[in-house]
């Protein structure tokens, strides 16, 4: 690559002589289109012919090894026929392709597999049977409890958390604005965050044991302690679509004499109503599946308990958990219901997502995209 | 090592929309051409066609020719990567790269180019490009400085040494003062004045004063109706372009009916 | 983007007007006054719910410190010896598992948002951008069932055969001691449930969030700066070096710790793929697999008692402590991104 005139600069190089780029011709060799398709299926027997002279052969294996020898074959030959830049773009043009690819195969697998063995057992006695009678053999088994149980508490932890987030992100937006206590408060939102959520689990037990004595379980602290968990979320969206008005919009507010409080309540609200529900829909998507903390406030209960202030209350999540720790004559069909209980789960959270997504899209302010 | 450049014919797309038509000229070498005409008219297409930076919008393709000395640019066989190399190219703004000095900002095409070059020289051709872009007496102390710390009209100069420094045959220019003010801008001209000794170089610019002032040739660009993809109307040497046009849409843009 | 601050002084000017107005404006004072209140009050519940998170684990805690850990009835704690000489190899076995799951997905998280936001045509990008927020919100639960159920089996013979043929590497060595003779026989994990697999699963989860960011971030790069690189005869990939990844870096940096922070707490997938004990190793595929604080106190807090339960509140506490390290430095990260002045 060195180029004849810098090889023979001399020691002190006049400044109109520098040195000078190599010219080359715009044209060079290039691959036709297919040589990746070529090169794939080259790798992929080679990687198959490796396994089976090892002895050693799985269609798992040919496929990532034959990648790799795909990725090292395309890589010489570009390297031989176009250059070593080309090669090198082509490099990570294929891997991060493959990358990409690589990724979504365990997530199909999941996703799969959740659809495949959860609706071996989503039927209707799924929403209707309860797991009172795991010991007989005769009566049917459901999750009804599990997902009254999910409801109840996630409604709970809604009313807990979507006023007090509210609230806050209105404080942090249209009163506190730049004071220190804002910024204080921000900072602990921000720690909100991050808290674990065994330890928001571990939180709502300490506290409702100091006060209902050790061991308590109920819906109730189930919902306290998502609720740490469902706060920061609620009050970091809304903060973000209240930021969103337009100021003229309060400030024409103001001008007609209209106090700061009914603003808020008639002007900026509504304009931010939108964004604001998305927040909280992808919000109780989050906590919904939410297995530990419940694990350790609400415990788990084979029948329906609608009382969610006192006695352990069984969720989905948990469900699915405990089917998998199941003994005895019917631990095969628990499993098959904690399947049946993940698809719900996937069901619900996407169901949400996709409602959120639809609200934050249909109605958000028109501006282009 | 300026080239001539021969345009035969050529059709811009974006997907299904036709941007440009029918464009035909030929772009002398050691010798500014500059590219007029209201916005939208496709100038800037035209520009980027010739050195294929039109292809980093996805769908974007053409039909004609490029010739540079003879070579199609869209011939079987072209690297758009190698025809930039050859091609240089200015933009709208400055934008050195705000992760580098000013050194490597001028440094970053040859980098790329692989050649293993001893650090002297490699110093030799900063100074070099940096004297070639009338920036060198300015930064010479600070060399080791981020490029984004200079003024707008050195940023725009940096870039310009960045350009010179691959030693293209080609310097492309998209409205390149357009985010200057006064005094930068004249520098620039001057640059440009002095830039076509060595390589062709081809400007696009909105400022007609600025066309009369740097140009030897100029062609005027616009659009039959709204929605028409833009055309070549008329090119020839600037001082017949500004006095004594052939076509009446020319002059009415010249001198102000128009845009 | 713009933080308001709105003429505070509409509710107090104006003391010597005629009565009706007084009258209205008291009016006005008091439901400022009532809406100001709730809202501030609400916005101190985030202050005290956080003071008491801190106070109840610190209290709870407290016993499990100072007291002789006797009649625990948790794994380990007698064996240990003490509180910290317990929840040491617990700490280990959290930092460990999120540390190799991060050294799995940060790669790939960088390499498909790259692909998203570089290389995939814009329809597929859009489609995926999609996929992958969805993916982020599926729950842990279902994760780890996957993990266990269909993962862990399906890797167990490649496990064997890591064992059987890369074991000089210390990583893939699950061989032990037998017998007097100096027999080795191999301790893997049952059906795959080893800390290889563990990682792998929280990979998996923390692969979409870190994706995500990424690509928001890589699709920020100023175009100028990307078409500058390409002008000077730059190939895709040269231009990413050059542009998109050192614009991209800070914000890489803050998504990974954010991931961080989820792999460290999460509790329900490695509670369920791995039966960990309180120990520590580095080793991947053995049967003895260290255990995360998060998932020892899922597996033990349901028959936990007593003293147990202040033992694993502390440990609780520990991770939190974790957690909240991971997250300032992350916060930092991102504050100091804000600065850099990228853009121009």
């Amino acid at each position: 690559m060195r180029n004849d005139t810098t090889a023979t600069a001399p020691a002190t190089p006049a400044k109109r002589s520098a040195p000078q780029l190599p010219r080359e011709p715009i044209t060079g060799n290039q691959l036709p289109k297919w040589t990746w398709a070529l090169c794939l299926a080259l790798g992929l027997g080679i990687a198959a012919g490796i396994l089976l002279l090892l002895g050693t052969y799985s269609l798992a294996g040919t496929f990532a090894l034959g990648v790799l020898v795909f990725l090292v074959l395309m890589t010489v030959v570009s390297a031989a026929v176009e250059g070593p830049r080309p090669a090198k773009d082509r490099l990570a043009k294929y891997t991060v392709t493959s990358f990409f690819l690589l990724a979504l195969v365990p997530l199909g697998s999941l996703l799969f597999e959740v659809v495949t063995r959860g609706a071996e057992r989503f039927d209707l006695t799924f929403f209707t049977e309860t797991q009172a009678n795991t010991h007989l053999m005769n009566v049917e088994l459901g999750a009804m409890h599990a997902l009254v149980g999910t409801l109840l508490i996630t409604a709970l932890a809604f009313l807990i958390s979507v006023p007090i987030g509210l609230l806050t992100a209105i404080y942090l937006v249209e009163y506190g604005a730049r004071t220190r206590l804002a910024a204080g408060i921000r900072f602990l939102v921000d720690v909100m965050t991050g808290i674990p959520s065994i330890v928001a689990g571990l939180f709502a037990y300490a506290l409702f044991s100091m006060f209902l004595g050790p061991g308590t379980k109920s819906g109730l602290a189930g919902a306290v302690a998502l609720s740490v968990l469902m706060i920061p979320t609620v009050v970091r969206s809304t903060e973000e679509m209240l930021k969103l008005v337009p100021n003229e919009l309060r400030e024409a507010s103001y001008a007609l004499g209209v106090p700061k409080y009914r603003t808020i309540l008639k002007v900026v609200l509504p304009t931010s109503l939108a964004g604001i529900v998305t927040g909280v829909i992808l919000g109780i998507a989050r906590i919904i599946g939410e297995t530990a903390p419940l694990l350790v406030t609400a415990g788990y209960f084979q029948l329906l308990n609608t009382n969610p202030f006192s006695g352990p209350t069984s969720t989905l999540p948990v469900m699915v958990y405990q089917s998998l720790r199941t003994h005895g004559p019917r631990a095969e069909e628990m499993q098959a219901l904690g399947w049946a209980g993940a698809l719900t789960l996937i069901i619900l959270v996407m169901g949400l997502n996709l409602i959120g997504r639809f609200i934050a899209w249909k109605f958000a302010p028109k501006q282009g995209r | 090592m300026a080239k001539r450049i021969e345009i035969n014919d050529l059709d811009i797309y974006y997907g299904k929309f036709q941007a440009v038509r029918g464009v035909s000229m030929t772009i002398e070498p050691r010798a500014v051409t500059a590219f007029i005409g209201s916005s939208g008219c496709g100038k800037s297409t035209v520009l980027r066609s010739l050195n294929r930076m039109h292809e980093v919008i996805p769908g974007a393709y053409v039909d004609g020719e490029v010739l540079l000395d003879g070579v199609n640019l869209y011939g079987p066989n072209v690297d758009p990567v190698r025809v930039r190399r050859q091609i240089g190219m200015v933009f709208q703004r400055p934008n050195p790269f705000p992760t580098m000095s000013i050194k490597e900002n001028v440094l970053a095409g040859v980098r790329l180019n692989n050649a293993r070059m001893s650090k002297s020289d490699m110093d030799d051709l900063a100074e070099k490009s940096l004297r070639g872009a009338n920036l060198w007496e300015e930064v010479k102390d600070r060399l080791d400085r981020p490029g984004s710390g200079l003024s707008g009209g050195q940023q725009q100069r940096l870039c310009i040494a960045r350009a010179i420094a691959v030693s293209p045959d080609v310097i492309l220019m998209d409205e390149p003062c357009s985010a200057l003010d006064p005094i930068s801008t004249l520098a620039i001209e001057d640059l440009i004045k002095q830039l076509k000794e060595e390589y062709t170089v081809v400007i696009v610019t909105h400022n007609m004063q600025q066309a009369a002032r740097v140009s030897d040739t100029t062609a005027f660009f616009n659009l039959k109706a709204q929605g028409q993809p833009g055309e070549l109307i008329e090119v020839g040497p600037t001082e017949k372009i500004f006095h004594n046009p052939d076509q009446k849409a020319t002059e009415d843009y010249i001198t102000g009916r128009f845009g | 983007m713009s933080t308001e601050t709105p003429p505070a002084d509409l509710q107090r000017e104006g003391s010597d007007s005629t009565t009706e107005k007084v009258l209205a404006r008291d009016k006005k004072r008091y439901g400022d006054a009532l809406f100001n209140g709730i809202s501030v009050s609400s916005a101190l519940m985030i202050f005290v719910i956080l003071a008491a998170v801190a106070t109840f684990l610190t209290s709870q805690a407290i016993p499990a410190v100072t007291r002789e850990p006797d009649h625990t009835g948790l794994q380990g704690v007698e064996a240990a010896g003490g509180f910290w000489q317990w929840v040491l190899p617990l700490a280990f076995g959290t930092v460990w598992s999120a540390v190799l799951a991060m050294a799995m997905a940060v790669p790939i998280s960088i390499g498909i948002a790259l692909y998203l936001s570089h290389y995939a045509p814009r329809r597929v990008a859009r489609t995926f951008g999609y996929i992958i927020d969805l993916l982020a919100a599926i729950p842990s639960v279902v994760f780890g069932l996957w993990g266990v159920m269909v993962l862990a089996p399906a890797l167990d013979p490649f496990y064997r055969w890591l064992n059987d043929n890369l074991s000089w590497i210390y990583f893939f060595n699950a061989w032990v001691p037998y017998g007097d003779g100096g027999d080795l026989r191999p301790n893997l994990a049952a059906g795959g449930q080893n800390m290889l697999t563990a990682a792998l699963v929280l990979a998996l989860m923390v692969v979409p969030i870190i994706t995500a960011l990424a690509r928001e971030v890589f699709l920020q790069t100023p175009r100028l700066h990307e078409e500058a690189s390409l002008a000077l005869g730059a190939t895709r990939w040269e231009m990413i070096r050059q542009t998109v990844l050192p614009f991209g870096t800070p914000g890489v940096i803050s998504a990974s710790m954010l991931g961080l922070g989820r792999a460290l707490g999460e509790t329900m997938a490695v509670a369920m793929i791995l039966p960990g004990k309180v120990l520590i190793s580095f080793k991947l595929i053995t049967f003895d697999n260290p255990n995360t604080i998060a998932a020892y106190i899922a597996q033990n807090f349901p028959e936990a008692e007593g003293m147990g339960n202040h033992q694993l509140i502390a440990a609780g506490l520990v991770l939190f402590i974790i957690t909240l390290a991971v997250n300032m430095v992350a916060r930092a990260i991102i504050n100091s991104r804000r600065e850099f002045s990228g853009a121009n």
